[in-house]
Protein backbone atom coordinates (compact mmCIF):
# COMPACT_ATOMS: atom_id res chain seq x y z
CA UNK A 1 0.00 0.00 0.00
CA UNK A 2 1.63 3.32 -1.08
CA UNK A 3 1.01 6.08 1.30
CA UNK A 4 1.31 10.41 0.49
CA UNK A 5 0.82 13.06 3.03
CA UNK A 6 -0.12 16.43 2.71
CA UNK A 7 -0.09 19.10 5.22
CA UNK A 8 -2.69 21.32 5.42
CA UNK A 9 -1.38 24.75 6.79
CA UNK A 10 -2.49 27.75 4.94
CA UNK A 11 -5.45 28.05 2.10
CA UNK A 12 -2.77 27.45 -0.62
CA UNK A 13 -2.40 23.74 0.48
CA UNK A 14 -6.17 23.28 -0.63
CA UNK A 15 -5.03 23.48 -4.04
CA UNK A 16 -2.05 21.65 -3.13
CA UNK A 17 -4.29 19.17 -1.66
CA UNK A 18 -6.33 18.36 -5.00
CA UNK A 19 -3.99 18.48 -7.29
CA UNK A 20 -1.68 15.63 -5.84
CA UNK A 21 -5.15 13.42 -5.52
CA UNK A 22 -5.82 14.39 -9.07
CA UNK A 23 -2.20 12.95 -10.04
CA UNK A 24 -2.04 10.46 -7.81
CA UNK A 25 -6.18 9.21 -9.53
CA UNK A 26 -4.86 9.99 -13.05
CA UNK A 27 -1.93 7.54 -12.13
CA UNK A 28 -3.85 4.57 -10.82
CA UNK A 29 -6.30 4.77 -13.85
CA UNK A 30 -8.97 6.59 -12.96
CA UNK A 31 -11.16 8.31 -16.09
CA UNK A 32 -10.91 12.11 -16.23
CA UNK A 33 -14.52 12.37 -14.14
CA UNK A 34 -13.75 10.26 -11.58
CA UNK A 35 -9.97 11.96 -11.41
CA UNK A 36 -12.63 15.91 -11.14
CA UNK A 37 -14.90 14.30 -8.94
CA UNK A 38 -12.20 12.92 -6.39
CA UNK A 39 -10.07 16.67 -6.53
CA UNK A 40 -13.36 18.55 -6.19
CA UNK A 41 -14.30 16.19 -3.01
CA UNK A 42 -10.83 16.60 -1.39
CA UNK A 43 -10.93 20.48 -1.92
CA UNK A 44 -14.03 20.69 -0.22
CA UNK A 45 -12.89 18.42 2.81
CA UNK A 46 -9.37 20.22 2.91
CA UNK A 47 -11.23 23.27 2.98
CA UNK A 48 -12.81 22.39 5.75
CA UNK A 49 -9.48 21.49 7.97
CA UNK A 50 -8.59 24.74 6.93
CA UNK A 51 -11.51 26.78 7.98
CA UNK A 52 -12.63 24.75 11.65
CA UNK A 53 -9.17 23.53 12.59
CA UNK A 54 -6.61 25.43 10.87
CA UNK A 55 -4.50 22.74 10.27
CA UNK A 56 -4.56 19.13 9.62
CA UNK A 57 -3.27 16.45 7.00
CA UNK A 58 -4.94 14.91 4.07
CA UNK A 59 -3.36 11.07 3.83
CA UNK A 60 -3.79 9.52 -0.12
CA UNK A 61 -3.91 5.55 0.15
CA UNK A 62 -3.88 3.40 -3.04
CA UNK A 63 -5.61 0.15 -1.86
CA UNK A 64 -5.16 -2.93 -3.61
CA UNK A 65 -8.24 -5.29 -2.22
CA UNK A 66 -10.27 -4.11 -3.65
CA UNK A 67 -8.60 -1.59 -5.66
CA UNK A 68 -9.44 1.84 -5.09
CA UNK A 69 -8.04 5.49 -3.59
CA UNK A 70 -8.68 5.92 -0.09
CA UNK A 71 -8.47 9.51 1.44
CA UNK A 72 -8.33 10.35 5.29
CA UNK A 73 -8.83 14.26 6.24
CA UNK A 74 -7.30 14.55 9.82
CA UNK A 75 -7.41 17.27 11.83
CA UNK A 76 -7.30 17.98 15.61
CA UNK A 77 -9.80 21.40 15.09
CA UNK A 78 -12.82 21.73 17.17
CA UNK A 79 -14.60 18.83 16.23
CA UNK A 80 -18.22 18.35 15.17
CA UNK A 81 -20.89 18.23 17.30
CA UNK A 82 -23.63 16.16 15.60
CA UNK A 83 -22.06 14.24 12.53
CA UNK A 84 -25.82 13.29 10.95
CA UNK A 85 -26.60 17.50 11.24
CA UNK A 86 -23.51 18.43 9.46
CA UNK A 87 -24.53 15.82 6.33
CA UNK A 88 -27.81 17.39 6.12
CA UNK A 89 -28.09 19.48 2.83
CA UNK A 90 -27.35 23.28 3.78
CA UNK A 91 -26.36 22.75 7.00
CA UNK A 92 -23.41 25.09 7.82
CA UNK A 93 -22.00 26.84 10.43
CA UNK A 94 -20.13 29.42 8.15
CA UNK A 95 -22.78 32.22 7.43
CA UNK A 96 -22.98 32.57 3.45
CA UNK A 97 -21.69 28.86 2.89
CA UNK A 98 -23.51 26.49 0.94
CA UNK A 99 -23.37 23.58 3.29
CA UNK A 100 -22.54 21.65 1.03
CA UNK A 101 -19.06 20.63 2.17
CA UNK A 102 -19.77 16.93 3.48
CA UNK A 103 -22.75 16.00 1.74
CA UNK A 104 -21.39 17.43 -1.76
CA UNK A 105 -18.13 15.11 -0.86
CA UNK A 106 -19.82 11.90 0.11
CA UNK A 107 -21.91 12.46 -3.28
CA UNK A 108 -18.96 12.36 -4.97
CA UNK A 109 -17.18 9.17 -3.76
CA UNK A 110 -18.26 5.43 -2.68
CA UNK A 111 -18.06 5.64 0.47
CA UNK A 112 -17.40 8.05 3.27
CA UNK A 113 -17.17 8.12 6.90
CA UNK A 114 -16.71 10.80 9.94
CA UNK A 115 -15.38 10.37 13.11
CA UNK A 116 -15.56 13.40 15.42
CA UNK A 117 -14.92 14.15 19.33
CA UNK A 118 -15.81 17.52 20.05
CA UNK A 119 -12.28 18.66 21.71
CA UNK A 120 -10.41 15.85 20.26
CA UNK A 121 -10.88 16.17 16.55
CA UNK A 122 -12.29 14.96 13.24
CA UNK A 123 -11.19 12.25 10.67
CA UNK A 124 -13.07 12.09 7.73
CA UNK A 125 -12.55 9.14 5.09
CA UNK A 126 -13.72 8.43 1.42
CA UNK A 127 -12.97 5.73 -0.65
CA UNK A 128 -13.75 5.36 -4.49
CA UNK A 129 -13.76 2.47 -6.47
CA UNK A 130 -10.83 2.09 -9.19
CA UNK A 131 -13.17 1.00 -12.02
CA UNK B 1 -1.17 37.55 -4.36
CA UNK B 2 -1.95 37.18 -8.00
CA UNK B 3 -4.37 38.86 -10.03
CA UNK B 4 -6.79 37.70 -12.43
CA UNK B 5 -6.74 40.09 -15.55
CA UNK B 6 -9.92 41.75 -16.51
CA UNK B 7 -10.25 43.41 -19.90
CA UNK B 8 -12.66 45.67 -21.28
CA UNK B 9 -14.18 44.93 -25.11
CA UNK B 10 -16.64 47.93 -25.93
CA UNK B 11 -19.07 47.48 -22.89
CA UNK B 12 -18.12 43.86 -22.02
CA UNK B 13 -15.71 42.67 -19.40
CA UNK B 14 -13.43 39.67 -20.31
CA UNK B 15 -11.73 37.62 -18.12
CA UNK B 16 -10.09 34.42 -18.89
CA UNK B 17 -9.06 32.42 -15.52
CA UNK B 18 -5.86 30.51 -16.40
CA UNK B 19 -4.41 29.89 -12.63
CA UNK B 20 -6.03 26.94 -10.34
CA UNK B 21 -8.12 29.12 -8.47
CA UNK B 22 -7.10 29.91 -4.56
CA UNK B 23 -10.32 30.96 -2.66
CA UNK B 24 -8.51 34.41 -2.09
CA UNK B 25 -7.76 34.73 -5.79
CA UNK B 26 -11.20 34.51 -6.48
CA UNK B 27 -12.72 36.34 -3.63
CA UNK B 28 -10.18 39.17 -4.69
CA UNK B 29 -11.60 38.57 -8.74
CA UNK B 30 -14.84 38.75 -7.83
CA UNK B 31 -14.26 42.47 -6.01
CA UNK B 32 -12.08 43.73 -9.25
CA UNK B 33 -14.92 42.60 -11.59
CA UNK B 34 -17.38 44.60 -9.99
CA UNK B 35 -15.26 47.71 -9.89
CA UNK B 36 -14.46 47.63 -13.19
CA UNK B 37 -18.39 47.50 -13.96
CA UNK B 38 -19.09 50.72 -11.96
CA UNK B 39 -16.06 51.98 -12.99
CA UNK B 40 -16.23 51.49 -16.50
CA UNK B 41 -20.02 51.25 -17.30
CA UNK B 42 -19.93 48.17 -18.46
CA UNK B 43 -22.92 46.25 -19.57
CA UNK B 44 -21.87 42.64 -19.66
CA UNK B 45 -19.24 40.60 -17.87
CA UNK B 46 -18.02 36.83 -19.87
CA UNK B 47 -15.75 34.89 -17.30
CA UNK B 48 -14.42 31.77 -19.31
CA UNK B 49 -13.19 28.73 -16.78
CA UNK B 50 -12.45 26.44 -20.10
CA UNK B 51 -8.68 25.98 -18.46
CA UNK B 52 -10.36 25.13 -15.18
CA UNK B 53 -9.95 21.26 -14.63
CA UNK B 54 -11.74 21.87 -11.02
CA UNK B 55 -14.52 23.90 -9.55
CA UNK B 56 -15.64 22.97 -6.08
CA UNK B 57 -18.88 24.70 -3.96
CA UNK B 58 -16.65 27.53 -2.98
CA UNK B 59 -15.80 28.67 -6.16
CA UNK B 60 -19.15 28.27 -7.55
CA UNK B 61 -21.06 30.17 -5.12
CA UNK B 62 -18.13 33.00 -5.87
CA UNK B 63 -19.07 33.08 -9.48
CA UNK B 64 -22.73 33.09 -8.86
CA UNK B 65 -22.86 35.81 -6.33
CA UNK B 66 -20.31 37.40 -8.97
CA UNK B 67 -23.80 37.37 -11.38
CA UNK B 68 -25.99 38.72 -8.81
CA UNK B 69 -24.35 41.17 -7.47
CA UNK B 70 -23.05 42.45 -11.35
CA UNK B 71 -27.20 42.06 -12.19
CA UNK B 72 -27.32 44.44 -9.42
CA UNK B 73 -25.46 47.33 -11.18
CA UNK B 74 -26.71 46.49 -14.69
CA UNK B 75 -24.34 44.02 -15.88
CA UNK B 76 -25.01 40.56 -16.95
CA UNK B 77 -22.28 38.03 -16.27
CA UNK B 78 -22.02 34.65 -18.76
CA UNK B 79 -19.90 31.53 -18.04
CA UNK B 80 -18.01 30.20 -20.92
CA UNK B 81 -16.40 26.98 -21.59
CA UNK B 82 -17.04 24.70 -18.56
CA UNK B 83 -15.87 21.39 -18.98
CA UNK B 84 -17.66 18.19 -19.15
CA UNK B 85 -16.06 16.60 -16.00
CA UNK B 86 -16.47 19.79 -14.10
CA UNK B 87 -20.58 19.94 -15.14
CA UNK B 88 -21.34 16.14 -13.93
CA UNK B 89 -19.13 16.99 -10.65
CA UNK B 90 -20.98 20.32 -10.28
CA UNK B 91 -24.36 18.62 -10.56
CA UNK B 92 -23.53 15.22 -8.79
CA UNK B 93 -22.74 17.74 -6.03
CA UNK B 94 -25.59 18.93 -5.55
CA UNK B 95 -25.43 22.75 -6.19
CA UNK B 96 -28.10 24.66 -7.23
CA UNK B 97 -26.50 27.26 -10.22
CA UNK B 98 -29.77 28.57 -11.52
CA UNK B 99 -28.28 32.03 -10.75
CA UNK B 100 -25.58 31.59 -13.77
CA UNK B 101 -25.74 31.66 -16.94
CA UNK B 102 -23.28 29.71 -19.53
CA UNK B 103 -22.24 29.38 -22.82
CA UNK B 104 -20.17 26.49 -24.13
CA UNK B 105 -17.61 28.67 -25.60
CA UNK B 106 -16.59 32.51 -25.79
CA UNK B 107 -18.59 32.98 -29.10
CA UNK B 108 -21.84 31.54 -27.75
CA UNK B 109 -21.29 33.70 -24.60
CA UNK B 110 -20.50 36.53 -27.29
CA UNK B 111 -24.31 35.56 -28.57
CA UNK B 112 -25.67 36.26 -25.39
CA UNK B 113 -24.49 38.90 -24.24
CA UNK B 114 -25.57 40.55 -27.59
CA UNK B 115 -28.95 39.28 -27.92
CA UNK B 116 -30.44 38.27 -24.87
CA UNK B 117 -28.24 40.67 -22.40
CA UNK B 118 -29.41 43.27 -25.43
CA UNK B 119 -25.61 44.93 -25.64
CA UNK B 120 -25.37 45.93 -28.57
CA UNK B 121 -23.31 44.08 -31.31
CA UNK B 122 -19.57 45.64 -31.82
CA UNK B 123 -18.97 43.25 -34.78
Amino acid sequence: MMMQNIEIKEESDIVVSRRMVREIAQEMGFGIVDQTKLATATSELARNIYRYAQTGVVVVEKETDPDGIRILFEDKGPGIEDTEQAMEEGFSTTPGSLGLGLIGAKRLVDEMTIDSTVGVGTTVMIFKHLP
Amino acid sequence: MNRIPILKLHNILLISIQTDLHDVIIQALQEDILTEISRTGAKGALIDISALDIVDSFMARTLRDCGMMASMLGAKVVITGIQPAVAITLVDLGLDLSGITTACDIDTGFEYLHKEAGIPDFK
